[in-house]
């Protein structure tokens, strides 16, 4: 199964090196990695889409939590939360289809970035089924390329408890909820 | 009053009490072996940086303290990957310094110029490269509290040469802001666990613990380990890694298990209803086929790190923490009147010691390789410390010297290093003068770090080394015999030198034992010697370690010596 991890880190060098290392070594799968900072300068957001049996997951965080520059792991898919994606997508435009094109973006909410007489790019936000259709509907008239961002995710709701292990001692005990064993 | 880096580091050093440090100088460590010059740190100079962090890496578990050693850049450092391999995964606080190129050729494949950074990502616990003066004190702090917090394991510093130079105002010392990572369970959790955990143990029949490396690292968690045993009667198997943990003559005592382990200790395993895992990993050398891996047992585990608990085994109750403190919650908590009776198991495992003690023949004019272990263990009462390399001579070693005290098994084995006890023993015996040091080695294993010869001379570091000499690679040999249809393919150690004259070249004193009446007389010879020998039994060539558990099988089904 999916899953959809937040992984708060120290922003420092190096620290994305860890965690790819951490998922080749021990063969861990990384569907899609996307990081960036928080509201604290010194910590980055890294939001990781895994896949694996319950076993695999439970190791996959433990073996996160082990790291020295990781402050939290969260596994989002054990809550409720929001996934959205977002990709550039540069498609033929012949005056023909311009139309086309322009009713699908409108219909996706996305926006044109850029025209020219040839191409038009459009910027559109969402979960992985909406660009999934959106891709499938700009095929027939010609995608000549594509940028997609990788996931951010965050749970609904109340705000993340603030990084509470941050200095001093431990993550969130409600955090581990996911971790006992049956 | 400014400092230099170079300064700052010796100063830094001394704050953490080190007095000792196993190293190998270069070009862009000029600085800092400049500023030892004067220190009272004492450097052992190594003759290859493979040996200055395996001996580090014996100091440390001897010692208890961390380990430090000192390489230069590039081939300097990339010499260290091996022994910080081998020290992470068996968790030895080991802090390693590697010089660096100047900051501002960093990146320019410059001479000598390693990412050794890069390199050492996973094999350490952590790693920093520092490119600011005003950053060392603070890397440094940090590094050594990593080292030996938590879980321990190997910290690496690499140490550009500008930053050995720079001068800069004393800095203030660090406040260290680190996070410390807890248990992943709340209070009410815990409790839920640890009141499970009682309730399997009084519920128990059969019962077993299986303890590891981790009872020798939590300081005073041997004796904790043997009150919670004495107390439940429950007697207790132990990993190569935990070889010391309980004491070996103990009448609980099953000696250890997995691959080469008794057949008591794995017929024990087999049958268990309960297994309690103190700081031990379930490794595929201990656990053969896990799905066949105490099948019959509900399993506790007890360990420092939560990452462990679930990896190859799931477990049906678990607590986090120092092996001493979950040891000694545990004796607390149990009540001996409240047990069921265990007296039926430990009638069973009594006759089960009669029937499959572990043997080996007795051929005239012969050497056994287990009678020289079996002499050593004798000649030295069972207290000295035991480093070994890796193959059959560290599983004899296992089998045939019995430990009673912690940090007197010294082993590589997580990496399975050869070429580690030697440099180890050296290591060792600076950490605990007083104690008599031997090397259980091999003839191929010894060959791989055998330069530290000179190194122990030269520092009057009275190391024993018992090379067990069958003229093979006999582990791998072993294996070509039982699963290779005795093809020998590259396994026979043809143009082995004469170690005598090897011995005798670098100011050793060396001895050559061909019959088994020898034995006892030379290693007598070699414990009254103040200075290092070398001792080569030619042993049995075509001797194995049994029992043996074939690889992939489970760990009650072993394989014996075909009876002639």
């Amino acid at each position: 199964m999916r899953h959809t991890i937040s992984v708060f880190v120290e922003n420092k060098f190096g620290v994305l090196a860890r965690i790819a290392g951490l998922f080749s070594a021990r063969g861990f799968n990384i569907d899609s990695l996307s990081v960036g900072e928080t509201t604290d300068p010194t910590v980055s957001r890294m939001t990781i889409l895994t896949s694996g049996d319950d076993q695999i997951i439970e190791q996959v965080i433990k073996q996160l939590r082990r790291l020295v520059d990781v402050i939290k792991v969260i596994d989002l898919t054990q809550s409720d939360y929001v996934e959205r994606e977002m990709v550039l997508i540069k498609v033929d435009a012949p005056s023909a289809h311009r139309a086309e094109i322009l009713r699908i973006c409108d219909i996706f909410r996305g926006k044109i970035v850029d025209v020219n007489p040839k191409t038009m790019t459009m910027e559109v936000t969402g979960d992985e089924g909406k660009i999934n259709a959106l891709i499938d509907l700009l095929k027939p008239i010609g995608i000549k390329e594509i940028a997609r961002t990788g996931k951010v995710a965050m749970a609904r709701g109340k705000q993340d408890k603030n990084l509470a292990g941050k200095g001093q001692g431990g993550m969130p005990l409600e955090e581990v909820v996911s971790e006992e064993k049956t | 009053m400014k400092k230099t880096g170079a300064k700052i580091f010796v100063e830094t050093l001394l704050e953490h009490g080190v007095n000792t440090i196993f190293g190998y100088p270069g070009g862009v460590l000029l600085p800092i072996y400049d500023e030892l010059y004067h220190a009272p740190i004492r450097h052992i100079l190594t003759r290859h940086e493979q040996g200055a962090i395996h001996a580090a890496d014996g100091y440390a578990r001897v010692s208890g303290k961390v380990g430090v050693c000192m390489a230069t850049s590039g081939p300097g450092a990339t010499n260290l990957v091996t022994g910080l391999a081998t020290a992470f995964m068996d968790s030895v606080p080991v802090v390693a310094f590697t010089g660096q190129v100047s900051t501002h050729l960093l990146g320019n494949d410059s001479f000598q110029e390693a990412d050794i950074y890069g390199i050492s990502i996973p094999i350490t616990k952590y790693n920093y490269l520092v490119k600011d003066t005003a950053r060392l004190k603070e890397v440094m702090y940090e590094a050594f509290y990593l080292a030996t917090s938590g879980r321990p394991g190997p910290v690496l510093i690499d140490l550009p040469k500008d930053v050995q130079t720079t001068q800069i105002d004393e800095p203030k010392l660090p406040e260290l802001t680190l996070p410390l990572k807890g248990p992943h369970y709340t209070p009410e959790e815990r409790k839920r666990q640890l009141e499970l955990i009682l309730s399997l143990i009084s519920k128990a029949e059969r019962p077993v613990i299986y303890a590891g490396g981790g009872v020798i690292k939590s300081e005073g968690a041997e004796k904790a380990l043997r009150h919670l045993a004495e107390k439940a009667k429950i007697p207790v198997t132990t990993t190569l890694m935990g070889k010391g943990a309980f004491p070996e003559t103990h009448p609980l005592s099953l000696g250890m298990l997995g691959m080469h382990g008794t057949r008591y200790a794995n017929y024990a395993v087999a049958k268990c209803d309960l297994l309690i895992a103190v700081g031990a990993r379930f490794d595929d050398r201990v656990t053969g086929e896990p799905s066949t891996f105490a099948r019959e047992a509900k399993i506790v585990h007890l360990d420092i790190d939560p990452a462990e608990v679930g990896k190859i085994i799931q477990v049906d109750a678990y607590l986090i923490g120092q092996a001493k403190d979950l040891l000694q919650e545990l004796a607390e908590g149990i009540e001996p009147q409240g047990l069921a009776s265990h007296e039926e198991w430990l009638l069973q495992i009594d006759q089960w010691k009669r029937d499959f003690p572990l043997s080996y023949p007795k051929k005239e004019g012969v050497i056994s390789p287990q009678y020289v272990v079996e002499q050593i263990y004798e000649k030295t009462q069972g207290e000295a410390i035991i480093t070994t390399e890796v193959g059959q001579n560290q599983m004899w070693a296992a089998q045939y010297y019995k430990c009673s005290r912690p940090r007197s098994f010294i082993s590589s084995g997580g990496l399975g290093t050869m070429g580690y006890g030697f440099p180890a023993a050296i290591g060792a015996k600076i950490a605990c003068p007083d104690r008599i040091v031997f090397d259980i080695a091999g003839d191929g294993s010894f060959q791989m770090n055998i330069q530290e010869l000179a190194t122990a001379v030269y520092n009057k570091v009275n190391v024993k080394v018992a090379i067990l000499n069958n003229g093979f690679l006999g582990m791998v040999r072993q294996w070509q015999e039982l699963f290779y249809g005795r093809r020998y393919s590259q396994t026979r150690l043809s143009g082995n030198p004469d170690f005598v004259k090897i011995a005798e070249g670098y100011g050793a004193l060396g001895l050559r034992v061909e019959t088994p009446e020898e034995v006892p007389l030379a290693i007598e010879r070699a414990i009254a010697e103040d200075r290092p020998v070398v001792i080569d039994f030619h042993v049995d060539p075509e001797e194995n370690v049994y029992p043996m558990v074939p690889p992939g099988g489970a760990i009650n089904d072993m394989l014996d010596r075909k009876e002639k």
